[in-house]
């Protein structure tokens, strides 16, 4: 099998890794890179657990050529809280927890890397942009309203929303 | 939405003072969700884990020929091929941990059995990548006998109807090794249907739904030390995978380390243990850490969902709306293999007949096999499904006489005191307050008398008496089974003949094959004097019995048996596992399983 | 065996292996191909990728050029496209539209293709590496085996619009997708094309001729209606009946001609 060598900056360190061929990058990032934050739900591209950003927009791991990275910047949650120094939560991490906003915590890597990608482009969204954002991510526990209302909370600076803990 | 507390109500049933009742918790997950290091199954990574995938049957219902796995065997990257020959104990039911129901599912289907639903596993490529695995088993070549499927509930049930699962011939679980179905009987319905001003019916249909989950099921194993096998696993149920996996691979359960915990959505899809097992056996034959995962497909197409239901409801009721008899007989859709549906019912009876007080309620349920997936657990199931029936019956009804369906059914509704039908009194009840609530948030006029009535008053006196009489019958009363016979340690060891016999462990072992059981046929009873008000059984006797029990507990649905019941034979032989098989009442071990 | 991956910097390199290797598709955003990577489809075994400068080009003027590797997420974004923002946005989820690309709406399966329907509609034709040209409506129909360099079509001078029907918001399988083009003032041609009405985008020859200059006519509108499915042929899937995608064509037609 032909391998492939690589480099990209993962969570803002340099990798080298060689690649498989056909390798997608969520295989790549799980079992070569050792990061297991994005899961793997459906293989399919439906389900949105593998969200990562690439360049700061939101993909698809499994359904992504893992070469296709080459020289490419990729984020994931593993990098949100180390990215707030001393591994502090992030703003949007801190409001899902104050929000019940994981129930199994299967989808809720990808959830967050959907919604960074919003509040980065957009720092303070809309509701149905906050719809919008997540809607390429299922969650099967939580019924998404929580979910919405923590990264409003995130996006209004952290103060605790009308949805936070009573 | 913030949750609104209703704390008027039962203030004097409640302390709050509470230090953690009544208020906001974080989860102790959270952290690691919000962090991804929550440890699913998945994420625990060893160094050439094989995959495992699992040839599958297309068709609802085949005879498997033949088996031919030597193109597959060949892709480079294939380590083994798993048959039904290299399963030691090729045989199981989910609940014969607990001692209920007859093995009636292999783990792979050998050669000159049968495949009952599409999707069934009959051989297992071990690689060492998925994509190898995926390629082997497009090479596996199966030569299937078509044969004739059925799948519909009643269709099921008829005589000459295609026989499914061989454990019971008649397409019907047997419940308490006396019934093709399960009983309530509480009163006398006939009667009430003659006492009511209305006799009102309906018939209601639920699908199968899938759990769904985001994580798929799966499990990895590896081999630890001290001769023992390590797997995680996204199983919701740790001991019945356990012992699922220590009975299907005859190696005790002191070298098998299950290590769960973190379950990536589970919604009752998570308790079958399908993978565990196989990534062990995997482990075992090839020993080699080794990964047995469903794709997406395979969680939807395959993975057991909540059974399809077909129930239909008759009630007698009076022009005021008073409930005075309700009939059910239900069909639920286990699918082609037992699993958790014999126990659905059993809960889903216990239920009945919803939260009213009525004083003759009448219940059959039938758990069939059809050559569906297998059905499993989901959120309530067994009640959700009724529920559903239920409710929309109450509207029914309501809408018929004219009534208004929130008020008919606080006049129905239980009141502390009363006596349900599964014969045990009604407390802490608040219907009447959920639907006076109800009520209020939708801006729906209730009556002054609605309004003012309370779960506390009204209810008890004669409403707890049990009935003055109930009705027996022996209609469904099968033979050929006895109720200490459902355990697998209760059957001579070598009694499953079959092909590809090969157990590891020398004795004659269950080959994937039920033992055929006698056929299950109702006795031939005279007919009744009375006629049954409904259509929805063939003509079946009923005999009526001058009733012992009359008046007061009768073993009914859900409940532990209120007499003794008698201790079974002697197991002629040693359990799975070399222990003896346990004695003593049977089926007193579902009650343990309610209380999860 | 597994799936090697070939790269290459031009279109007409990637073209020519394209063509000589009938065990090769082409990854283009990937969304579809990589399914079947996963999926252990062994009917190919080689993916090209194209990283031609000019296979990402945008040019807007009286014609506009969209490269096949055109994102929908950089036709949303794009200033001069407003226009088929909503055909983009109605592509997938965001991380999809990440990737996903004009040349692959082209060929994407059903109930995929809401691009595709709008290049209908907008009489795109598609340019091969080869330097082929084919009407998009015909390449729909066949959907040859071709390299899409890109598609181009005139500036819209009548009004374009879309619509997506779906049962789950906001992002859901289309039931039906329908993209219109309606002249201004009377003359040029009325283009109305259903995705989900049938294997493929197809045009909805009855409805134009009902429409055919008066687009904004209440009782052209309601013949346009009732003519919707006229000689179309919808299937039965899991999201919808072949039945109700007819009975509903028509609904969903006249809100979208009857919205301003």
């Amino acid at each position: 099998m032909a391998k492939t060598p690589i480099a990209f900056t993962h969570n803002g360190d340099e990798r080298a890794v060689f690649v498989d061929d056909g390798q997608n990058l969520l295989d790549m990032l799980r079992r070569t890179a050792g990061d297991l934050t994005p899961k793997y739900g459906c293989g399919q591209g439906t389900c949105g657990a593998c969200t990562v950003l690439v360049d700061g927009a939101p993909q698809l791991a499994c359904i992504t050529l893992a070469e296709t990275v080459d020289g490419r910047r990729i984020d994931t949650v593993a990098g949100l809280a180390a990215g707030q120094g001393g591994g502090r939560l992030s703003p949007l991490q801190k409001a899902f927890m104050d929000n019940f906003a994981a129930q199994c915590g299967y989808c809720t890597d990808g959830m967050l890397m959907s919604a960074t990608a919003l509040l980065a482009r957009n720092p303070r969204p809309s509701r149905d942009e906050v719809v919008e954002a997540i809607s390429g991510n299922l969650c099967r526990c939580t019924g998404y309203e929580a979910i919405i209302n923590a990264v409003l909370q995130a996006a209004s600076g952290g103060g605790s929303a009308q949805a936070g803990r009573r | 939405m913030p949750i609104e507390f209703r704390k008027e109500y039962f203030a004097d049933e409640r302390d709050d003072n509470l230090n953690e009742i009544g208020k906001p918790t974080q989860r102790q997950d959270m952290l690691g969700h919000v962090t991804g290091r929550s440890p699913f199954y998945d994420d625990h990574l060893f160094d050439g884990l094989c995959h495992i995938r699992c040839v599958r049957s297309p068709h609802h219902h085949a005879r498997v020929r033949r088996i031919d796995v030597s193109e597959a065997e060949r892709v480079p990257g294939v380590r083994r091929v798993i048959l039904a020959r290299d399963v030691p104990h090729n045989l199981n039911t989910l609940l014969s941990l607990m001692d209920f129901g007859l093995d009636d599912e292999p783990m792979l289907t050998p050669e000159g059995a049968e495949v009952r639903y599409r999707g069934e596993p009959v051989a297992a490529i071990v690689a060492d990548t998925e994509r190898i695995a995926r390629e082997a088993v497009a090479k596996v070549r199966v030569d299937y006998e078509v044969l004739p499927h059925v799948l519909d509930v009643e269709e099921a049930v008829k005589p000459g109807a295609v026989a499914v699962n061989p454990a019971y011939p008649a397409n019907k679980f047997v419940y308490h090794g006396k019934y093709d179905h399960q009983k309530l009987r509480y009163g006398d319905v006939e009667a009430g249907f003659r006492q009511a001003d209305r006799v009102i019916e309906g018939r209601y249909q639920m699908s199968p739904i899938e759990q769904a989950p985001i994580e798929t099921c799966g499990a990895i194993a590896a081999p630890e030390t001290n001769d023992r096998y390590v797997c995680y696993t996204s199983t919701q149920a740790l001991f019945f995978s356990l012992g699922t996996a220590a009975k299907l691979l005859d190696i005790s359960s002191a070298r098998l380390h299950l290590i769960g915990g973190t379950v990536g959505g589970g919604f009752g899809g998570k308790v079958d243990s399908i993978h565990e097992p196989l990534a062990i056996l995997g482990t075992v034959l090839t020993g080699r850490p080794c990964k047995a995962m469903f794709d997406r497909e395979e969680e939807m197409q395959v993975g057991a969902p909540r059974g399809a239901e077909r129930w239909y409801i008759t009630d007698g009721v009076m022009n005021d709306g008073t409930l005075v008899a309700r009939k059910f007989v239900g069909y639920f859709d286990a699918g082609a293999y037992t699993r958790l549906s014999s126990y659905a019912i059993i809960k889903g009876v216990g239920h009945l007949p919803g939260p009213y007080t009525i004083p003759n309620v009448y219940a059959d349920v039938y758990c069939v096999f059809t050559n569906r997936t297998p059905a499993t657990a989901m959120r309530g199931f067994g009640v959700t499904g009724v529920d559903f029936a239920i409710e929309s019956h109450m509207d029914v009804v309501a809408d018929e006489l004219g009534l208004d369906p929130i008020e008919m059914r606080i006049k129905n509704a239980y009141r502390d005191g009363d006596m349900k039908a599964h014969r045990r009194l009604a407390k802490n009840t608040a219907l009447v307050e959920c639907c006076q609530v109800a009520a209020e948030k939708a801006g729906w006029p209730l009556s002054a008398e609605a309004r003012a009535a309370s779960s506390l008053t009204g209810g008890g006196g004669a409403r707890g008496e049990m009935p003055a009489f109930t009705a027996l019958d022996e209609h469904g009363r099968v033979s050929g089974y006895e109720s200490g016979s459902y355990a697998q340690g209760d059957r001579p060891r070598g009694e499953a003949a079959g092909s590809g016999a090969q157990g590891r462990s020398g004795s004659g072992t269950p080959s994937g094959q039920p033992s055929p059981r006698p056929r299950a046929e109702p006795p031939r009873a005279p007919q009744p004097t009375r006629v049954e008000p409904t259509r929805a059984e063939p003509a079946r006797a009923e005999p009526q019995w001058s009733d012992p029990y009359a008046g007061r507990p009768s073993a009914p649905a859900g409940t532990a048996p209120a007499s003794p019941r008698p201790e079974r034979s002697p197991a002629p032989d040693a359990g799975p596992d070399g222990t003896a098989p346990r004695r003593g009442p049977r089926f007193a071990s579902i009650s343990g399983l309610r209380r999860r | 065996m597994p799936v090697a991956v070939s790269t290459f910097r031009t279109l007409s390199e990637a073209a020519r292996a394209f063509e000589s290797d009938r065990a090769a598709r082409i990854y283009s955003g990937g969304t579809i191909v990589m399914r079947d990577v996963n999926e252990g489809d062994v009917s190919f075994n080689r993916l090209i990728r194209i990283t031609d400068p000019a296979y990402r080009a945008v040019s807007v003027g009286s014609e506009i050029r969209l490269g096949g590797g055109v994102t929908m997420g950089e036709i949303a974004a794009h200033r001069d496209l407003a226009f088929l923002a909503p055909v983009a946005r109605a592509v997938g989820g965001p991380q999809v539209r990440t990737v996903a690309t004009v040349a692959g709406n082209l060929f994407a399966p059903r109930p995929y293709g809401e691009m595709a329907a709008a290049l209908v509609a907008l009489g795109a034709v598609a340019e091969t590496a080869e330097g082929r040209r084919l009407p998009v409506e015909e390449l729909v129909r066949g959907a040859p085996r071709a390299l899409v360099a890109a598609v181009a079509f005139p500036r819209p001078s009548g009004d374009f619009r879309f619509a997506k029907v779906t049962r789950v918001r906001p992002k859901g399988a289309a039931l039906m997708s329908i993209a219109a083009l309606l002249p201004r003032g009377g003359s040029g041609e009325t283009r109305i094309v259903f995705n989900g009405m049938g294997p493929h985008p197809v045009r909805a020859v009855a409805a134009e001729r009902a429409l055919a200059g008066r687009a904004s006519d209440p009782s052209a509108i309601a013949a346009a209606a009732r003519a919707a499915a006229e000689g179309l042929s919808p299937l039965d899937d899991a999201l919808a009946s072949a039945w109700y995608r007819r009975e509903v064509a028509g609904v969903h037609l006249k809100r979208l001609l009857e919205s301003r």
